[in-house]
């Protein structure tokens, strides 16, 4: 019993494409509604949306494909202006029946050059009589383009006169696509996340041919058992299952267990699985050095992830800066002088310590200081005298570079430039360590 | 000049080897990828190189010249400023990897470079573009160097500084068109491998398959440098210990740029041999015969005037100091013998150090410093033998167990083996003759230690404690074996080795400045380094307008300090004005204070005509110099009170 029907495609195709596209039965027989036959006139244009991997590129590329729509396929990143995006679209046109003449490269610098050559195409590919899809993947690279493309788009079926739908694909709802100024509104599909049943299904349906498909089916449940809780990305969880999956075998290939065994098999598939949800999930090694792993087992300690290498080596002043610039962060100011002036005499601790703001600098963040401010710590917490070298000022430049400090707006170069520490507590706590300066002593947030 | 020429291949080679080696395995790792080339992710090589980010250029030069000449012609090095979109990008991405391209078979095709400048910049022609460079059998005479496909390697010389919409724009763009255009990213990374997860989301970085790959640290890169070039007797060019301690105090306090060490010696090397005369003498041992042969009387002058030399007259016989001072011919004589002293002096000093080196190097708290260099300095500073902490070094060696030691001295033996050095015969004999003594001494390490070491292995994180600790245990011990008056075999043996290694340290880690002649190969002056080296814009800016008879030599302004004279240029004098000054400075006095300073001395001769009106010229002059302090960034008008300008310094003089 297909669940798709439509008069104007054979039962045997729509058959297929059920099998292609599981779990999207209402989402394709809806498209299919609305596409109509096949020189019928077609709704301008439709929005689909729908987070990520929820198939809207796959659904609506084997839909395509499957019913051998004529259609072209763009995305909206990767051609990332009006132009370039208009013009690949007139190429893919053009290229669609002749493979072999190159079509010569036609500069299209408007919206207005582009329906033109839009109408000449069609013609000259015979395609007037069919209903023509563009679809726009990413669309929500429209809206860094020119303000007139996406309202365009959206009629263009209007602005040629020629049965075209535009198709947009996006993972954002339409309402943050709306200009102000209003527009044509598309008729707009919503892709829902698929369920763990759904994912359960999708992912069982490519099972490598050499083995059964419930000892996949078998895998696939483990797999989902661990990862569904952090991890309901389709394509991130196939690619897991394909890591893994030799992992899996191994006691089969082995001989040690058949392949009905899941107990064992879950027992030396689980452990490995939480590993790497630790470490190739987050990336922390590569996938490479993960299957690297798997075949030579073992030495899995001496790989260490790249959060290990958190440590960063500077010059003794940067770091000395680094710190100075912390405690400039995350001190008032009216506190300097206690901390830094070696007299400080007559500041009584009552007085000093009044909390009334009992929130803690390290929860407010970072703040600004400037330059002058800077440097007078850094004098102070320097044992030896410290002279005001380029040198010193170009560290404070190059820790900017590196991110370790940020400059705050400052467009006037005359203004004295303020800045903000950008590190951890964690980071300048290694960082006073290794110069044994006793931080906790000096932050107000401690005292 | 050419020995400095000669010292520049000599160092840039160190740097390209060491590059070399350091990114070998790294290519290793691309062939891997190479087949890789079905799965979705991107190679991706994270480069950790250091916060030396001088250095890095000449690294990713090199390694773009290495992976060219062995792994692909299409290598692409793009920098974050140049890269501010996405689109400049690609414009930068295509225009580098095309040209190479067209740099491959020029003489064919020029006018492909033309047409390609117009291209549309897509990856779409990109991959049309790599497609038909694999494709075309033209390329048949270089494929032999490179693989069948060759990856497209795109390095980003500085991460950190990418924006986070460009990285990820190129990385969701390039991962759609892995399959048909085999790419390689390079990241090169200053602080740390954290940095990437910082940048990139979670959904971006997981299309990427990333290695970390640690270039050498920038410290261990100098030590190399520093025992290489400095530490052998190849280069006849020395640096003084403070010259020395001056470049390694930038180094380390500073930048850790290798680079910026390498232009300071380059600087030592061409002002020793622009300010010393007798510099010409500073080559190599063949030359210097040839060359003291044909110094001029002035030169021979020239060095009667040493220091070190007049010191070596005044010991000699008076009829030897009379030929000395007098005859030119057998000063030369004298001068060569001196300098084939000096060498020798050199080629016993470097292994000797060494040797000590070994010694030090293992001891508990690093006595005499833990690098070479370190040790370098001690030795170059005063005879080290004198210093306190040389005689802990003794303490503590005479307290190695012996397995330790056996393998100390063995050591040395091929360290002295390996040198040059003609006389180290008679030492090494000595050396080898404690060995055997050693190995007929039977029972493995002295016993009475081993409970010893362990109970000091756990004072050993406790820093403080642990030396003093070792201190009393000394004493203790040695009290103890004054007491027993007996001592074992072995301890006999090991005070024999220990002197005998005090004897050869006396004998030949000589500080180099009591060798006569050595202001020929050792430079010295370090006051001038650090002048040319640690640039202080500040206190220039300061002292010029502060005193501006240090940069004008102009007689009148010769000031005794204090007073502020009305000779001074306009701008000096509104600078110590504004120095007696608050934060906020009230324009109009100190237009006030200006023309009382201006007019003290023409008031008399020039009769001014009231008081209370300023003069324009005056006013004009006046403020032409503020505009000009505002350039300067000392002061800034500001917005809190009319009339006032703010200070943006602060302390007077
Ligand atoms: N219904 C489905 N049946 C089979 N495979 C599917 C289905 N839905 C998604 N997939 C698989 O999931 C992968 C990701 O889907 P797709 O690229 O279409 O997601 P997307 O919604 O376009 O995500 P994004 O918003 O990130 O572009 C595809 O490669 C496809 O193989
Ligand atoms: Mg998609």
């Amino acid at each position: 019993m297909p669940n798709l029907e439509h008069s104007a495609y054979p039962a045997a195709t729509l058959l297929h494409l059920e099998s292609l596209v599981p779990c999207r039965e209402s989402q394709v027989s809806m498209l299919l509604s609305i596409f109509g036959e096949r020189q019928q006139l077609s709704f301008p244009s439709i929005f689909i949306y729908g987070h990520t991997s929820s198939g809207k590129t796959y659904v609506m590329q084997t839909l395509l494909n499957t019913l051998q729509l004529p259609h072209v396929f763009v995305n909206c990143v990767e051609h990332f202006t009006s132009r370039l995006l208009l013009e690949e679209i007139l190429i893919q046109l053009q290229n669609r029946s002749s493979e072999t003449e190159e079509a010569a490269h036609v500069p299209c610098d408007t919206f207005n050059d582009f329906v033109r050559l839009f109408k000449q195409a069609i013609v000259s590919q015979g395609l007037q009589d069919e209903t023509f899809y563009i679809v726009l993947d990413r669309a929500e690279q429209l809206r860094e383009m020119e303000a007139n493309v996406l309202p365009a788009f959206l009629r263009l079926q209007e602005l040629t006169a020629r049965n075209v739908t535009v198709v947009l694909l996006s993972e954002i709802v339409w309402e943050l696509f709306r200009p102000n100024t209003g527009c044509f509104e598309p008729f707009t599909l919503y892709f829902p996340d698929y369920s763990i049943g759904h994912l359960q299904k999708i992912l069982c349906q490519n099972h490598p041919p050499e083995y059964s498909a419930d000892f996949y089916s078998a895998y696939i449940n483990i797999l989902l058992g661990v990862f569904y809780m952090v991890c309901r990305d389709l394509k991130e969880l196939q690619h897991l299952a394909a890591l893994n999956f030799s992992k899996y075998c191994e006691p089969v290939v082995r001989g040690e267990a058949n392949e009905r065994d899941t107990r064992k098999l879950w027992k030396n598939i689980e452990p490995h699985l939480k590993k790497a949800m630790q470490t190739v999930y987050l990336r922390e090694i590569s996938s490479s050095q993960w299957e690297r792993l798997q075949h030579d087992e073992g030495e899995a300690g001496q790989l260490k992830g790249l959060s290990a290498h958190a440590h960063v080596e500077l010059p003794y002043y940067s770091k000395f800066l680094l710190i100075a610039a912390y405690l400039a962060s995350y001190n008032p100011v009216r506190t300097d002088k206690r901390f830094f002036l070696k007299h400080h005499g007559k500041i009584k601790k009552t007085n000093f310590m009044k909390k009334h703001e009992k929130t803690s600098n390290h929860l407010l963040g970072p703040k600004p200081f400037p330059l002058d401010r800077l440097l007078a710590i850094l004098y102070s917490i320097v044992d030896n005298r410290v002279a005001p070298t380029a040198n010193i000022f170009s560290q404070i430049t190059s820790l900017v570079t590196l991110q370790l400090l940020s400059m705050v707006g400052n467009n006037d170069q005359l203004d004295g430039p303020r800045y903000k520490c950008t590190v951890s507590l964690d980071f300048i706590r290694a960082i006073a360590r290794t110069v044994n300066f006793d931080i906790i002593k000096y932050l107000y947030d401690f005292l | 000049n050419q020995i400095e020429e000669d010292l520049n291949k000599q160092l840039f080679d160190n740097l390209v080897s060491f590059l070399r080696r350091s990114h070998s395995e790294f290519q290793e790792k691309t062939t891997e990828w190479n087949c890789q080339m079905k799965s979705r992710e991107i190679p991706t090589a994270a480069l950790v190189l250091g916060v030396n980010v001088t250095d890095h250029d000449l690294t990713f030069r090199s390694l773009s010249e290495v992976l060219q000449n062995r792994v692909t012609p299409y290598v692409a090095l793009l920098q974050a400023k140049d890269c501010p979109g996405i689109k400049n990008l690609m414009q930068k991405l295509l225009g580098q990897l095309m040209n190479c391209y067209v740099d491959v078979d020029s003489e064919e095709d020029d006018y492909v470079q033309t047409s390609q400048n117009r291209i549309r910049c897509s990856m779409t022609s990109l991959i049309t573009w790599y497609e038909s460079v694999t494709k075309t059998p033209s390329k048949k005479r270089t494929s032999s160097r490179h693989w069948q496909s060759p990856p497209v390697v795109v390095i980003f010389k500085d991460m950190e500084s990418f924006t986070t919409k460009v990285l990820q724009d190129f990385i969701v763009i390039s991962s759609q068109h892995i399959h048909e255009l085999p790419l390689v990213l390079v990241f090169g990374i200053a602080t740390s491998p954290m940095i990437i997860h910082g940048l990139l989301p979670h959904s971006v970085s997981s299309l990427l398959c990333i290695e970390l790959f640690q270039s050498l640290s920038c410290k261990e890169h100098l030590s190399t440098i520093i025992d290489k070039v400095l530490l052998t007797t190849q280069f006849p060019l020395k640096l003084s210990e403070k010259v020395l301690q001056v470049l390694i105090n930038i180094f380390l306090y500073h930048d850790f740029s290798v680079q910026n060490f390498i232009k300071g010696f380059q600087l030592c090397i061409v002002e020793h041999f622009y300010t010393q005369p007798l510099s010409v003498l500073c080559c190599h041992q063949e030359e210097v015969k040839k060359r003291i042969n044909s110094l001029s009387h002035n030169q021979c002058e020239n060095i009667r005037r040493l220091p070190s030399f007049r010191r070596y007259v005044e010991n000699q016989p008076s009829e030897k100091q009379i030929a000395l001072l007098t005859t030119d011919g057998f000063l030369k004589e004298t001068v060569q013998q001196l300098l084939d002293d000096l060498n020798v002096y050199h080629e016993n000093y470097f292994p000797v150090l060494r040797c000590l080196h070994v010694f030090t190097s293992s001891l508990p708290k690093y006595p005499l410093g833990k690098q070479i260099r370190e040790l370098h300095c001690a030795c170059l500073e005063n005879r080290v033998w004198e210093t306190e902490e040389y005689e802990s070094f003794l303490q503590l060696a005479r307290m190695l167990n012996k397995c330790d030691l056996v393998t100390m001295l063995q050591k040395c033996v091929e360290i002295l083996v390996s040198s040059p050095g003609k006389e180290f015969d008679k030492t090494v004999e000595k050396l080898k003759e404690f060995l055997t003594q050693f190995q007929k001494l039977e029972g493995g390490c002295a016993l009475s230690y081993v409970p010893l070491q362990i109970k000091l292995k756990l004072f050993y994180n406790g820093t403080n404690g642990y030396h003093f600790l070792w201190y009393i245990l000394t004493l203790l011990e040695l009290k103890e074996s004054r007491r027993s008056k007996k001592l074992t075999k072995f301890e006999m043996l090991r005070f024999e080795v220990v002197d005998y290694i005090d004897s050869v340290v006396r004998n030949y880690l000589v500080p180099a400045d009591h060798k006569t002649l050595h202001e020929i190969v050792y430079f010295n002056t370090a006051s001038v380094l650090r002048e040319h080296l640690n640039a202080a814009p500040r206190v220039a800016l300061h002292t010029a307008l502060n005193n501006p008879y240090c940069y004008l030599k102009s007689q009148a302004l010769r000031s005794d300090g204090g007073s502020i004279s009305n000779k001074a240029p306009d701008i000096c004098i509104v600078y110590k004005l504004h120095l007696e000054c608050g934060r906020l400075i009230n324009l109009v006095d100190w237009l006030e204070a200006f023309s009382t300073v201006v007019t003290a001395v023409e008031g008399p001769n020039a009769d001014a005509p009231s008081s209370d009106q300023v003069d324009d010229v005056i006013h004009a002059r006046f403020i032409r110099a503020v505009s000009e302090l505002e350039l300067l960034g000392f002061i800034k008008p500001s917005k809190q009170k009319t009339d006032h300008v703010a200070r943006l310094t602060w302390g007077g003089c």
